[in-house]
């Protein structure tokens, strides 16, 4: 009797037998899986909190009612962009020129998305969209660089604490306008790039060539911003840098 | 002047979804070479590199020392293994001092 427990375990060990997932379990794992990923968040939101509070400032500084900019945090969700969009306009750009700055300053999602979209195969379109409507430069790090399996309640968390962060904070910040100057925020602008750097340390302490691509990546961007926009040289930046680490990956093997 | 904003509002928003979508299209219709995959996983790598430098050094206007000894404490703290919300916080507190001297 106890040897057949013990084949059946190991049976069910092994994968062989699968068990019965009651509802009650799967709730728990649904829940702390979301949970991780708000708890991932935390370092995005308070990068993103005094950025948007900033962003909803000026953009009510320079004419743009709070209804407006906490729309455009809403349905743009790109930081740099929106307030390039809020200084050309004060500049008086035109719609069409704004529009397309805003599409080559992004352009770098689309290169971030496939790297991220090549790890959630298995993940169901629906999700798979949702979760890249709110891939941004840093949701896009904290998730690429998780060393376990991503599963879509973790992302779920990650992203919408994130996007929340920087709608609610652009609220915020376009009511705040009279009250808080906005150079209260500016030491806090180190924030993101802090998290940058935190999140790169460890993977380079694990494999150095991840630092060797970082840094050529690093080089590259220095040499190409002096000649292209931002948006461009951070794209063709990642995309070479990427491709360094291709040829790094072979040397080793071969 | 609302009305011309809610257009300009609108087409950015086109434009920031069509690359963010345009991947899960693209990744359930090709298979990759190795190569390519071998890229696609460096690429994490590559965005952060670009992302930090040079951007790290407008973090105070006119001053690119104040950004960068916010990154080099950051960059200690991370190598300390210290959860990322002390490397964030260090990272501000260094700012906040490099400013008032």
């Amino acid at each position: 009797m106890n040897q057949k427990i013990n084949k059946v375990y190991h049976l069910i060990k092994k994968g062989v037998i699968p068990i019965a997932k009651n509802t009650h379990t799967q709730k728990i794992t649904v829940k702390s899986e979301f949970t991780a990923g708000v708890l991932s968040a935390i370092p995005i939101v308070v990068g993103y909190l005094p950025i948007a509070v900033a962003f909803g400032m000026i953009a009510q500084q320079s004419g743009i009612p709070p209804l407006l900019s906490v729309c455009m945090s809403g349905l743009v969700y790109a930081g740099a962009s929106q307030f390039m969009a809020v200084n050309m306009l004060s500049t008086g750009a035109g719609a069409l020129e704004i529009v397309l700055a805003t599409f080559v300053l992004n352009f770098r999602h689309f290169v971030m998305g496939l790297s991220l979209m090549n790890k959630l195969k298995k993940m169901p379109v629906a999700w798979k969209i949702a979760v890249s409507s709110g891939i941004t430069d840093e949701t896009f790090a904290v998730a690429s660089l998780k060393k376990d399996m991503i599963g879509k309640w973790f992302l779920a968390g990650l992203v919408l604490t994130s996007y929340v962060t920087w709608v609610i904070g652009t609220l915020i910040g376009g009511l705040l306008s009279q009250v808080i100057p906005p150079s209260i925020s500016e030491s806090m602008s180190v924030a993101l790039y802090a998290m940058f750097i935190g999140l790169l340390i460890p993977a380079v302490r694990e494999n150095g060539k991840w630092g060797m691509i970082a840094l050529i990546s690093m080089g590259l961007n220095t040499v190409l911003g002096m000649f292209l926009s931002s948006g461009w040289s951070i794209v063709l930046s990642t995309v070479l840098g990427g491709l360094a680490g291709v040829w790094l990956m072979r040397r080793k093997k071969g | 002047m609302t009305d011309h904003l809610l257009l300009i509002i609108l087409g950015m928003s086109v434009v920031t979804l069509i690359p963010r979508w345009l991947p899960v299209w693209i990744m359930d219709r090709i298979t990759w070479p190795d190569w390519a995959r071998e890229w696609l996983d460096s690429i994490p790598y590559a965005a952060l590199g670009a992302l930090i430098f040079p951007g790290i050094l407008s973090v105070a206007k006119g001053e690119p020392w104040i950004g960068l000894a916010g990154g080099i404490v950051a960059a200690i703290l991370a190598y300390w293994r210290l959860h990322i919300m002390y490397v964030v916080f260090g990272s501000i507190l260094a700012v906040m001092m490099a400013k008032s001297f």
